[in-house]
């Protein structure tokens, strides 16, 4: 079965009542993505025996029937580490890596019962925006399999698209979840910096890296995003500001919410057609009583080039420890230890990711270190600043998520600038820790768009409110790959 | 060894391993001799997708480091990053407070061929330890991560010292200054404290400093000395015969006391230091910064004083005492239990100090208890036992017997009842009227004589004092007319 018309709540009610069970429903998934995912290429590794047992495990105990996660599955972005389940990060280096251990959010899922059943492509170790270096697949697009499914977290949004699970977890540093919903069209969630534990999270860039989710619907989200946040004593970044029930306000009345739109996210470089549709959906917004006025964060243009120096920084930082010589990837026929580290990384880093970890230790090196990490970082407090003057008037801040719709296979392989250009409206929200999320705003050329809802840190609760109130306004939802229902 | 027309300058670079309970960035054990990498967790291994937990008492006690050198303590605190590659450091990267250490502009007190003088302490950071490598005679190196992330603090003290002798009184100093917060065991032969030195010479009277020398593998304070006062000679040398000192590292050679070099540095290691994105800054507040204050043991210092003034101790006495926590906190509990303070100071620098040597071990790795001791002490006051018979009290309190029973079960105590003692003494007396006659005459022997008897009479448990007095009584009874 597959999961386009239907949502959490109803899945849970079938299972309440026995209409379905646990492992029925777990083996009806598994079979739908071994028909399906040859053409959608969205899971390096599909958890069949680990997914039947634990629904066995649930059927035994029942169905918690206050528990909406109780029985269902999900998919797992590849660079959550799963005990006794391989982990890649989409990485040759981490090749047959088994952990020993469980990041604190899978943790959580399956304590409120959630079935995991494989792990989702990527881009290797989260870096890019295509999931095009991913070093095991190449994941399509669910719209259309000539196009990208976008990064880091490709997998991830194709296969909630697709229908092949009705969540799945993504990770998102510079973009990397909200950009692939948006070129799938489903909602896509980036909590605030701190909401979830990062334990287990294989680190890309750690003072921007967030777990996420991926869902059809703004509820169904809501309810993942529920059960996942909070502070973990692992996590020492993790906030103990209380975890509300983020579906409480979901009334579908934003009267007198306080909506801000950011000139600077509507400018040269984005697609007319992209500006007019998240007009439109602007104007929804406003129609269903909310107040709109135009700000400007000034320091946006700066984003990008300081994005890629501190995150690349912290990756070239956090990257070292690959080396061949505790798991994952060790080459053959080495001529001594030097030469064994040499190999490891030649052989098993890909380009992108060799590119940062160049990029990063540039950045930090006596020399360079105050004309670019410090800079960056400086730039980092500006826009941090620009945002909260502008929250310090407006509920809500209302941009398109990306400059385009999903692009052709390959389009920017020569000029990786262009590629990370494509980050420029999702990159702040990471700069500055604030939650962010991608809500389906229409299409351009048969191709989705997203529109991208942001609110001050720890405001999750205004974007649910806003983003179910325009989803239930539009009905966008109802629009599944390969025709509506 | 001074070498004329040449001043030195010397500053040491000291390593200190923290006695938490866990380390510094993980729950894992902190724990001396253990199993290799049995103290372990996915965090020591720089597993992927582990994160840091930074611990609270490490930072205190870094805090209390700070405060026992007179340093100012850093209020906005975050840590930083130090990378480097290396297989006993598996993350490749040692969490440590670079841009803001834990404390800054201290210093400490020696006291130098009689003077006292100030040693600046420039700053004090909290750091990780990294794990251990060892080479086997299979062909195989080994790594052991017990000690990676084990925290330490790192004081760096400012080039204050000039000569070898000196550098030797800073490091007494230190180790005792830190022995006496609690926060470490200081022993440089278990590794717990480290140092490095940096040296120069220059001609007297000159501004600029000589080209310094860093030196490393300096296993004792002794060494520490050697290795300073070898160097100081080889850069006078080679000055005088014209030649320069070149920036290098390198290490002392225990076997023929020479510095050997490690290698010399032409450009400075570039650790790529950024501040750690997986702890968030910390704030020290007045209050807890009152906090750690007041939770800081009394000092060396504080205690030499106080057993000079309040107990009545000697100068001299008081700093043999305070030469070690151990051995000052055994004198202060064994006082408390109720034993006379000279006597226990008296005991302790005599008796327990040539036990330890004779043993060649530390007092807390002995049986020997304050209330043992000071029992003992008691037994001697109230006359129960001889000094005599306390020799043999002493060995058995140093096997931890109760010096109490030990004395009752080997009928140690001393004869003190004049009611028993009176009719040996008349026995005594009746047996031996040569004796009585000698001493009226002024024959001093004839006690000596006497006391024998009686002593032998006894089996030696009399007590000498009151067979003193009742020998002298039966004497003068029996005067011959």
């Amino acid at each position: 079965m597959d999961f386009l018309h239907t949502d959490l709540e109803t899945l849970h009610e079938q299972l309440v009542n026995k209409e379905i069970t646990a492992v029925e429903l777990a083996e009806a998934t598994l079979s739908n993505i071994a028909a399906t995912d040859d053409t959608y290429e969205a899971f390096i590794t599909v958890m069949k025996d680990e997914a039947l047992a634990e629904a066995k495990a649930i059927d035994e105990a029942g169905i918690d029937p206050d528990n909406i996660l109780s029985g269902i599955p999900y998919g797992i972005k590849d660079n959550l580490v799963t005990k006794g389940v391989t982990t890649t990060a989409a990485s040759k280096i981490l090749q047959n890596f088994k952990p020993i251990y469980d990041a604190t959010v899978i943790e959580k899922l399956r304590a409120n019962g959630a079935v995991g059943v494989g792990k989702l492509n990527m881009d290797e170790f989260a870096m890019g925006s295509t999931s095009e270096t991913s070093y095991y697949r190449k994941t399509k697009n669910a719209w259309d399999q000539t196009k990208v499914p976008g990064g880091s977290s490709g997998g991830s949004a194709v296969a909630v698209a697709a229908g092949q699970v009705p969540f799945a977890l993504g990770t998102d540093t510079g973009g990397s979840i909200r950009q692939p919903a948006a070129f799938n069209g489903i909602v896509g969630m980036k909590p605030t910096y701190g909401r979830v534990s990062r334990w287990g999270v294989i680190a890309f860039a750690s003072s921007l890296d967030q777990v996420g989710v991926f869902t059809r619907t703004v509820k169904d989200n809501a309810r993942v995003l529920s059960a996942m946040a909070g502070q973990d004593e692992k996590d020492q970044t993790s906030s103990d500001i209380a975890v509300p029930d983020f579906t409480a306000n979901l009334t579908g009345d934003i009267k007198g919410l306080k909506i801000a739109v950011p000139t600077e996210y509507f400018g040269a470089g984005i697609n007319a057609d992209v500006k007019a549709t998240i007009k439109a959906g602007i104007a929804k917004l406003q129609e269903l009583g909310a107040e709109v006025e135009e700000v400007s964060l000034p320091h946006t243009k700066y984003g990008v080039a300081a994005y890629y120096i501190l995150g690349s920084a912290e990756a070239s930082s956090n990257l070292q420890r690959f080396d061949g010589i505790r798991y994952g990837f060790r080459p053959e026929g080495v001529k001594n230890l030097d030469d064994l580290y040499v190999q490891t990384r030649s052989q098993g880093f890909g380009d992108e990711v060799k590119r940062r970890i160049m990029l990063g230790t540039y950045s930090l090196s006596a020399g360079t270190y105050d004309a670019f990490f410090k800079k960056a970082a400086q730039v980092r407090t500006l826009m941090n600043e620009d945002f909260q003057n502008v929250f310090a008037k407006y509920d809500l801040i209302i941009a398109p998520t990306t400059p385009n719709v999903a692009y052709n296979f390959g389009a920017n392989e020569d000029d990786p600038e262009v590629t990370y250009m494509n980050d420029v409206l999702t990159i702040p929200v990471n700069m500055a820790g604030l939650p962010g999320m991608s809500v389906p705003a229409g299409f351009v050329n048969g191709l989705p768009v997203g529109m991208q809802f942001i609110a001050n840190r720890f405001q999750e609760e205004t974007i649910y409110r806003a983003a179910y109130a325009y989803e239930q306004a539009t009905r966008l939802f109802e629009q599944v790959p390969g025709g509506n229902k | 060894m001074a070498v004329p027309n040449f001043e030195t300058t010397i500053g040491l670079e000291v390593h200190v391993e923290l006695k938490t309970n866990s380390k510094a960035m993980s729950p894992s054990p902190v724990q001396y001799g253990a199993e290799p990498n049995a103290n372990t967790n996915v965090i020591d291994w720089g597993y992927p997708g582990v994160l840091p937990q930074a611990n609270k008492g490490a930072l205190e006690y870094g805090m209390m480091a700070a405060l026992a050198l007179n340093a100012e303590v850093t209020r906005d605190l975050h840590w930083d990053r130090k990378n480097y590659f290396y297989p006993d450091n598996p993350k490749a990267y040692q969490i440590t407070q670079q841009q803001e250490p834990i404390g800054r502009n201290g210093w400490l007190e020696i006291e130098f061929e009689g003077e006292k003088k100030r040693v600046g302490i420039t700053e004090l950071h909290v750091e990780e330890d990294a794990g251990k490598n060892t080479h086997g005679t299979d062909g195989y190196s080994y790594v052991d991560l017990n000690r990676q992330g084990t925290p330490l603090i790192e004081i760096v003290g400012a080039p204050d010292i000039s000569s070898p002798d000196e550098a030797y009184a800073y490091l007494e100093a230190l180790r005792q200054a830190i022995q006496f917060t609690g926060i470490s065991d200081v022993k440089m032969q278990e590794g717990s404290m480290r140092v490095d030195a940096n040296i120069s010479i220059r001609p007297v009277g000159s501004k600029e400093y000589g080209t310094k020398v860093e030196l490393k593998n300096l296993n004792s304070f002794n060494y520490v000395r050697k290795a300073l006062a070898f160097e100081e000679d080889r850069h006078a040398k080679i000055y005088m015969a014209g030649g320069t000192i070149k920036q290098q590292t390198r290490r002392f050679d225990e076997a023929t006391g020479e510095t050997i070099l490690m290698r010399e540095k032409e450009t400075a290691d570039d650790y790529r230091y950024f501040p750690e994105p997986d702890l968030t800054p910390v704030h020290v507040t007045d209050e807890w910064i009152a906090e750690v204050r007041a939770k800081l043991p009394e000092s060396a210092t504080e205690r030499k004083a106080r057993y000079v003034d309040e107990l009545g101790l000697e100068v001299y006495d008081s700093e043999v005492l305070t030469q070690t926590l151990a051995m000052a906190n055994f004198f202060d509990a064994t006082v408390a239990e109720g034993a006379d303070p000279k006597r226990s100071a008296n005991y302790l620098m005599g008796d327990v100090n040539a036990y330890l040597n004779e043993k060649q071990v530390d007092l807390e790795e002995t049986a020997l208890t304050p209330a043992h001791l000071a029992g003992m002490i008691k037994l001697i006051d109230d006359g129960t036992i001889s000094t005599k018979m306390a020799k043999k009290v002493f060995a058995a309190i140093t096997q931890g017997e109760d010096p109490v029973e030990y004395v009752e079960a080997n009928g140690l105590k001393q004869l003190s009842d004049p009611a028993v003692l009176t009719p040996i003494i008349d026995g005594i007396l009746d047996d031996n009227e040569q004796s009585i006659i000698d001493f009226h005459n002024g024959k001093d022997r004839a006690v000596g004589f006497l006391v024998g008897k009686i002593m032998k009479e006894t089996k030696g448990n009399a007590n000498p004092n009151v067979v003193n007095e009742l020998l002298m009584a039966g004497l003068q009874a029996r005067k011959p007319e």
